[in-house]
């Protein structure tokens, strides 16, 4: 069997034909082809960038990674420098602020982090998306589309859990809580752990109708459409449950209805990511593949007036992953004969 | 198959009965034989017994969807695992502990000998104290004796042997108790089935507390 590469730059799939043999390609090789195809078509331009930054950029912007650990080294003119940990924070600052309009980029890199497990530094590979600009809700739909997208290259048997930074720092504004509270809460939401996170507001003497809310909204777990009732329902902001619905209305026209989860166990560090953030998962991979969300706010640390919505997809996870090959066939097949 | 990692021991067969009774059995557990995994087709689920402290990687890597772990595991390895449920069982705290008599010296830094690293480290970072860990893996009530350390920061269940060591509590750090784990990805993919074991074993537990 052999796998088609489309060497052309035409959206429409048409061209010059190119054949490699699919066995002398690894998972993530093959994965990472047809997400750089699905970016490329959608508009994406590909983003390359130098293995090395100037080490201060990072440290300036340390809480945003993931880790706190950064391979650093002494430059010939003897600059520090490191070795990228993060490829958004690179993006962002080689975009510039044009009012009105949206830049879209694509990457796969590798990126140096530590590995929990191993203690030690690792080399993960990513590919992902950046959509940095004026963005409208389209633009967040648009990406939150892709992500799902993204995620059936891999496998059909995937879910997008996504939250709503605002629904939950209005929850904790209704709540009263300090930041240092903020930060508690938002790791027993991270762990679904309501037995604690109840103690704690009840500690706090929140109680009846607000805690009842804070149940309600923190027990959602499930289809977009009946979840998104229910935040009606418990009279969540309508700002964020209108993007949340505009999200589904998109993904549901696409044939991906079925694929978004809202849940609010999807956190981000709220210091950055502001509006949608979400989550990716396969069945058969024990962690997320893909984690991605609308960071306005790390913008505006950096001094920029652009908003901006990305994820990552992880291909590190997808190394022993069996991947179904012969779907993507069927797929391209049946694109073309469309077209 | 919804596999259920369950800790070796006590605690871990108090915490099957309660899956029995909350109709989650699987009679192959009480066969006495040399097996490891012990499966109720019927049910759709598979038990495995495994040591206290590994449940938590059991399930964060996915081997089990679910499973029963200590709050201290999962303070002290911070696995990324939702927390489903508190069981109530296995009740203790961990707590600081000292000679009786012992009086902090705050001018000098606190050797602390623990096997619970990561949970002394965050509570004394808490309350701004500089200290040194010692890092046992058993008999943290002999480093005091011994003057190999100040105090110890460990589980004390009655205090018995505390009690009989000379030794005493000065502060509570945190409640222990059994904890229902779920795997992340686990979760998106069997969320009905969790979510029915999270809520017949509350019940369950609710049901014995009236």
């Amino acid at each position: 069997m052999a796998l088609r590469i489309h060497e052309s730059n035409n959206p429409e799939w048409i061209g010059e034909e190119m054949y490699i043999d699919e066995s002398v390609l690894k998972n993530e090789e093959k994965i990472t082809f047809m997400l750089r195809a699905l970016y490329q078509k959608s508009g994406y331009v590909r983003y390359k960038m130098s293995k090395f930054e100037e080490y201060d950029f990072y440290a300036a912007n340390r809480d945003f990674l993931v880790s706190d650990n950064i391979i650093s080294f002494t430059d010939t003119n003897g600059r520090l420098m490191a070795l990228k940990p993060d490829v958004t924070l690179s993006i962002v600052r080689g975009s510039t602020d044009t009012p009105g309009s949206v830049s879209k980029v694509y990457y796969d890199e590798n990126v140096y982090r530590v590995s929990r497990s191993s203690h030690g530094f690792k080399e993960i590979m990513q590919a992902g998306i950046e959509c940095i600009g004026d963005l409208h809700t389209e633009d967040v739909a648009e990406v939150l589309l892709l992500a799902a997208k993204s995620l059936d290259v891999i496998s059909p048997e995937s879910v997008l859990t996504v939250s709503h930074q605002a629904v939950l720092s209005e929850l904790f504004e209704e709540c009263g809580l300090s930041s240092e509270d903020r930060k508690q809460a938002l790791k027993y939401i991270g762990e679904k752990n309501l037995h604690e996170l109840g103690a704690m507001l009840a500690a706090r003497g929140i109680s009846g109708e607000t805690l009842q809310k804070v149940r309600t909204v923190l027990s959602i777990s499930g289809p977009a459409e009946e979840s998104i009732s229910a935040l009606k329902a418990a009279g969540c902001g309508e700002k964020a449950v209108s993007e949340l619905e505009q999200a589904a209305k998109v993904l549901a026209g696409e044939g991906f209805a079925d694929r978004m989860v809202v849940d609010f166990s999807v956190v981000n560090d709220m210091s950055y990511y502001n509006g949608i953030v979400f989550k990716g998962y396969v069945r058969g991979i024990p962690s997320g593949v893909l984690s991605g969300g609308q960071y306005d706010k790390l913008m505006a640390k950096m001094g920029r007036k652009a908003r901006a919505v990305g994820f990552a997809v992880y291909m590190d996870l997808l190394e022993r992953f069996e991947l179904d090959t012969g779907r993507w066939q069927q797929t391209a097949e049946k694109e073309r004969e469309d077209a | 198959m919804l596999n259920i990692a369950l800790p070796k021991g006590r605690l871990g067969e108090k915490v099957y009965d309660i899956f029995e009774k909350s109709g989650y059995e699987c009679p192959a557990i009480h066969e006495k034989n040399r097996k490891l995994l012990f499966e109720n087709p019927e049910k759709g689920i598979c038990y495995f017994w495994v040591k206290p402290s590994d449940v938590a990687i059991y399930v964060e890597r996915g081997a089990a969807d679910i499973g029963v772990a200590g709050k201290d595991i999962l303070l002290e390895y911070e696995p990324e695992v939702y927390e489903l449920l508190d069981l109530g069982m296995g009740k203790c705290m961990m707590a600081e502990a000292a000679e009786n008599g012992y009086r902090d010296q705050p001018d000098r830094t606190l050797k602390v000998a623990t096997k619970f690293e990561n949970i002394a480290r965050n509570y004394y970072a808490s309350i701004g104290r500089d200290i040194d860990i010692i890092h046992l893996n058993g008999s943290i009530e002999l480093a005091p004796l011994l003057g190999l350390s100040d105090v110890i920061v460990d589980i004390v269940e009655t205090g018995t042997t505390l009690k009989e060591n000379n030794l005493s509590v000065n502060a509570k750090i945190v409640d222990i108790s059994a904890r229902l784990i779920a795997n992340k990805a686990s979760y998106e993919f069997k969320k009905e089935r969790i979510n029915a074991i999270r809520d017949d074993i509350g019940a369950y537990l609710e049901g014995q507390k009236a």
